[in-house]
């Protein structure tokens, strides 16, 4: 039996739901809300500010710090342990490298900007999740960045190519799956994250990733949005 | 052929596509990649001749030099203090741009501006590496006392302040307060307990509604009600202005 039509009714390149909301946390300097199915994620980012201890500085240019987090009943009925832990330490790795592609930080040396992703509920897709939002969070901030960041998760259920994965089909037991989040700029879609957990050809890789810049188009037409909302009338 | 493709005062995000061509050059918050001129932050477009700058409407303070903030001393050093100035960056206030008192060698500082005051001073250099320096010999560059003290949104601040100081002087009057108005997002309010809460309120509210326009007159009419009095000398002009 193989999986011909995805279980929730979804056409292969369709995204579920998405709701992206920017300045949610009044006390951070930027912040945003970013959902997608039920996947969602706050991030909150803080700076520049000063960065103690002091070898972490760097006099060339200012670093950016991710913590991404899930929180203890964010999970499908398990209490999570909270904390930091070997996979949370990866995602905020690698959430870092991709959105330090499209930040300038050359103007605050010896300074910090901090990132948190905080995840109420989850249900696959999170990483990506976490970088919409914390994309539009640095850029609520009013840092420089060259483009905003999209990312969605891609790759194949049992022998079809789909975007954007829940949590039934990363766990679909009767064939193979390979899951595979893609964060892309927007203007170059240059690729900023890519990782992939499963196994896959070849071609049908490097079809997932054209599925991916198309669903990351359709991620950034939300994530402008919700930016623009914010500022609307304000001159 | 050259085109610019956004409006003046329009709001544009990262990466947005402002101009195409090359008689346009891009000013702060914006860049170029091959021919085009993008967006470097969220802001409001201004098209001054032929560059094309973003001017941002959030994020935390940066120090500039000529800016009057209010500052906080952290530390007392050999050659004068070290404050804190709401933003990344400490600032240093050295011993001979202090005050414009004589201070003798050795002289005990903290009896001066001891550690914990807040100083209200002016950035006078801000290199490269952001090492700040801050002064406090102009007129109206003083230490805090008493009052209270909150922040407001850094980008605020113009508003807060109005044309030629038109929108703070209005509260000062309304309220009877003493008000500072730093650069830095930090207000310095001192008055009567009552007139302090109005003060305040106003600034946060000028803080809310800041992009909504009409706002003087709104604000007049907000000080009317509050302390329950005729504000006179209020100019119709400045009624109009949106700041």
């Amino acid at each position: 039996m193989s999986y011909t039509q995805r279980h929730d009714g979804r056409a292969p390149d369709e995204l579920r739901a998405m709701e992206a909301k920017v300045g949610v946390i009044k006390n951070a300097d930027g912040s945003a809300f970013f959902k997608i199915g039920n996947t969602s994620a706050y991030a909150a980012v803080y700076g520049p500010r000063n960065l103690y201890p002091k070898f972490l500085q760097n006099p060339d240019k200012g670093i950016l710090r991710c913590s991404y987090n899930m929180l203890p009943f964010s999970g499908s009925g398990e209490r999570i342990r909270p904390g930091q832990n070997r996979r949370a330490k990866e995602i905020s790795m690698v959430t870092e490298k991709s959105l330090l592609s499209v930040l300038n930080l050359d103007e605050y040396p010896n300074a910090v900007v901090d990132v948190f992703i905080e995840l109420p509920q989850t249900e696959a897709g999170s990483r990506c999740a976490g970088i919409c939002a914390a994309s539009m969070a640095l850029a609520d901030a009013g840092l420089l960045m060259k483009d905003l960041v999209s990312a969605v998760s891609v790759g194949r259920v049992g022998d079809m190519l789909v975007v954007d994965l829940d949590y039934a089909e990363e766990a679909y037991e009767d064939g193979p799956v390979a899951d595979i989040p893609v964060a892309m700029t927007h203007n170059s879609s240059e690729v900023t994250l890519l990782q992939m957990d499963g196994e896959i050809s070849k071609d049908m890789l490097m079809k997932a990733v054209e599925m991916g810049k198309a669903a990351c188009e359709k991620i950034y037409e939300v994530q402008k949005e919700a930016l623009k909302k914010k500022y609307e009338g304000a001159e | 052929m050259s085109e610019i493709v956004v409006k003046e005062k329009e709001i544009v995000i990262p990466g947005q596509l402002l101009a195409k061509g090359m008689d346009t050059f891009p000013a702060s918050g914006s860049y170029r990649e091959k021919e085009d001129i993008f967006s470097g932050r969220v802001g409001v477009v201004y098209i001054d001749g032929r560059a094309i700058k973003v001017i941002p409407l959030s994020g935390a303070y940066m120090p500039k030099v000529g800016d009057v903030i209010i500052a906080k001393v952290i530390d007392i050093t050999m050659s004068g203090w070290r404050v804190e100035t709401n933003s990344a960056y400490s600032a240093m206030l050295p011993l001979k741009d202090a005050t414009s008192e004589y201070i003798q060698r050795g002289a005990d500082l903290s009896s001066y501006y001891a550690i914990g005051d807040h100083v209200v001073c002016k950035i006078t250099n801000v290199t490269s590496q952001k090492l700040v320096d801050v002064a406090m010999r102009d007129p109206g560059l003083k230490k805090l006392s008493g009052g209270r003290i909150f922040s407001v949104n850094t980008n605020k601040v113009p508003r807060i302040i109005g044309k030629k100081g038109s929108m703070v002087s209005m509260i000062k009057q309304a309220t009877g307060c003493r008000i500072v108005v730093g650069q830095n997002g930090l207000v310095w309010i001192q008055g009567e307990t009552d007139n302090e809460f109005i003060a305040v309120d106003t600034i946060k509210k000028i803080e809310k509604e800041s992009h909504i326009s009409g706002l003087t007159n709104r604000i007049k009419e907000y000080l009317e009600e509050r302390t329950q009095k005729k504000l006179e000398g209020v100019e119709e002009n400045e009624l109009h202005t949106k700041a």
